[in-house]
């Protein structure tokens, strides 16, 4: 076993530990190849319940290949390979007998690009519990209402649900598509780079919402804002090149991270 | 090649290394004046308090604009250390200052006979501030955790000098406004001591992210 690989199982077990929540998302000795080409290497971290995760790291370090393996979104892309284990609350997610579509019902996703529907708004919230059988209008009315009054949307929509959702700004936008994750009441909600393509505006009230969101929901968010990260997040995954380096406290992470590497690309003097 | 924001901390040192010296001039120079009887440093100590009192509003501004950029890890420990020390080092100024205004007045009178070494103690001072800037300079965190253990033989020095001069004074009224001028030039070279020692704790929070202030490790 290499040094690497040792101070990396000594960092993965600590944190989840220090976080006095149960653990929620377990990862164990994870590799991902697309083809030959190995993405994600040996990747062993447990992430807390109701806490928020970031996963940092530059491009093509294999955060959000991570990301995507919490819900198997990765499954979608052909000649992806898997090793290791993946359990969300104790499950292997990865079992023979796992639907995946009970899964992603589980553990939902919020996009860099928000993508509503082309429907209404309120569509675009109801959709996924009337894909999940919900019928009832009062139902669908109740649940619409707290998913966006959750994503603190509904004061701006309210007198216009039935309006076209395009026709919300960008902010509003990605905001209804986290009401719209979160209207079929996932445990985990993922994000990757939810608001790299709002202005500091929109993105403060996104991260006010993940602030907010944290008291019900199990938070995993891709960044490439270190300034958020350490705004919002309460543990923090550093990747480099398809390993994870170190993953820690926010707070350690950013005032003394243990690892080279870390500091390094924290303090933007990576390569 | 160093990044924007290595270059502006280098800045940020440079200009609070500049300021140390300051600092240690303003030391020396009001123990001398106190020491060898010289007025003339007294003024000399005055203009310099003026300049530290410039120097920490400059590195305030500096740090400030450098925190607004949002430096993390050991930049982010750099600048909120080069603040806490500048704010030291003007108030070490501050007490040469006083140092220079108690010896201005006890050189209008005839020296107090006394086995006080204010020399010797103000050496150990000295030797503490020296040993913190030194420490900052090379982040050497043991070097400024050996200044931390100075403090002890200062505040010993410091209250053995007031339980004299509370017997010079017990001893003879006459001796009272100077006894009393000595004991507040110990006192500010006791709280140099401890402004050294502020000085380490903030070195050993730079080289190491841990805060031993108030009795931590």
């Amino acid at each position: 076993m290499t040094d690497t690989l040792m101070q990396k199982i000594s960092v993965t077990a600590a944190p989840a530990a220090a976080a006095g929540g149960s653990s929620l998302i377990e990862v164990r000795n994870l590799d991902l190849f697309y083809g030959a080409s190995r993405a994600l290497k040996d990747i062993s971290v447990t992430l807390g319940e109701k806490v928020v995760t970031a996963f940092i790291g530059p491009s093509g370090c294999g955060k959000s290949t991570l990301l995507r393996c919490f819900n198997r979104m990765n499954d979608l892309i052909d000649g992806v390979r898997i090793e290791g284990a993946v359990k969300i609350g104790g499950h292997d997610i990865y079992g023979g007998d796992v639907d995946v579509i009970e899964l992603r019902k589980r553990v939902g996703m919020v996009f860099q690009k928000s993508n509503p529907f082309p429907k209404s708004i309120y569509e675009n919230v109801a959709y996924g519990l009337r894909l999940h059988g919900v019928k009832s209008k009062s139902d669908l009315d109740a649940a619409v209402e707290k998913s966006l009054r959750q994503s603190a949307l509904w004061d701006e929509v309210k007198d216009r649900l039935h309006s076209s959702a395009l026709g919300l700004y960008g902010g509003q936008q990605q905001r209804l598509c986290i009401a719209r994750a979160i209207a079929i009441r996932p445990e985990i909600i993922l994000m990757d780079e939810p608001a790299s393509a709002l202005d500091p505006i929109a993105t403060s009230r996104i991260e006010e919402l993940i602030l907010e969101l944290k008291k019900e929901f199990t938070i995993v968010i891709v960044t490439h804002n270190m300034q958020q990260a350490a705004r919002i997040s309460d543990y923090t995954a550093f990747f480099y090149i398809g390993e994870l380096i170190e993953f820690d406290t926010t707070t350690k992470i950013f005032t003394n991270p243990a690892h080279r590497q870390t500091e390094d690309y924290v303090t933007g003097r990576f390569g | 090649m160093h990044t924007p924001i290595e270059k502006e901390l280098d800045e940020l040192k440079q200009k609070l290394l500049t300021m140390a010296s300051h600092t240690e001039t303003s030391v020396k120079e009001a123990v001398a004046a106190l020491v060898n009887r010289d007025d003339a440093l007294v003024l000399k100590v005055k203009v310099n308090d003026d300049v530290l009192d410039r120097f920490e509003v400059e590195v305030d501004e500096l740090a400030v604009y450098l925190l607004a950029k949002a430096p993390l890890a050991t930049d982010l420990r750099s600048v909120l250390v080069a603040m806490k020390i500048s704010q030291n080092l003007e108030r070490i100024g501050d007490e040469a200052n006083k140092i220079a205004k108690r010896a201005r007045d006890l050189n209008r009178e005839a020296p107090l006979k006394t086995s006080l070494d204010f020399a010797k103690m103000a050496e150990t001072a000295g030797q503490m501030l020296k040993g913190a800037l030194d420490a900052f300079v090379n982040r050497n965190s043991a070097a400024a955790r050996a200044v931390i253990e100075r403090d002890a033989e200062v505040n010993a020095l410091n209250k053995q000098a007031r339980l004299e001069m509370e017997q010079l004074m017990m001893a003879s009224p006459e001796n009272v406004r100077r006894a009393l001028n000595v004991m507040i030039a110990v006192k500010c070279l006791e709280r140099i001591g401890d402004h050294a020692t502020n000085i380490a704790e903030e070195v050993v929070y730079l080289c190491e992210a841990n805060d031993i202030r108030h009795g931590g490790k």
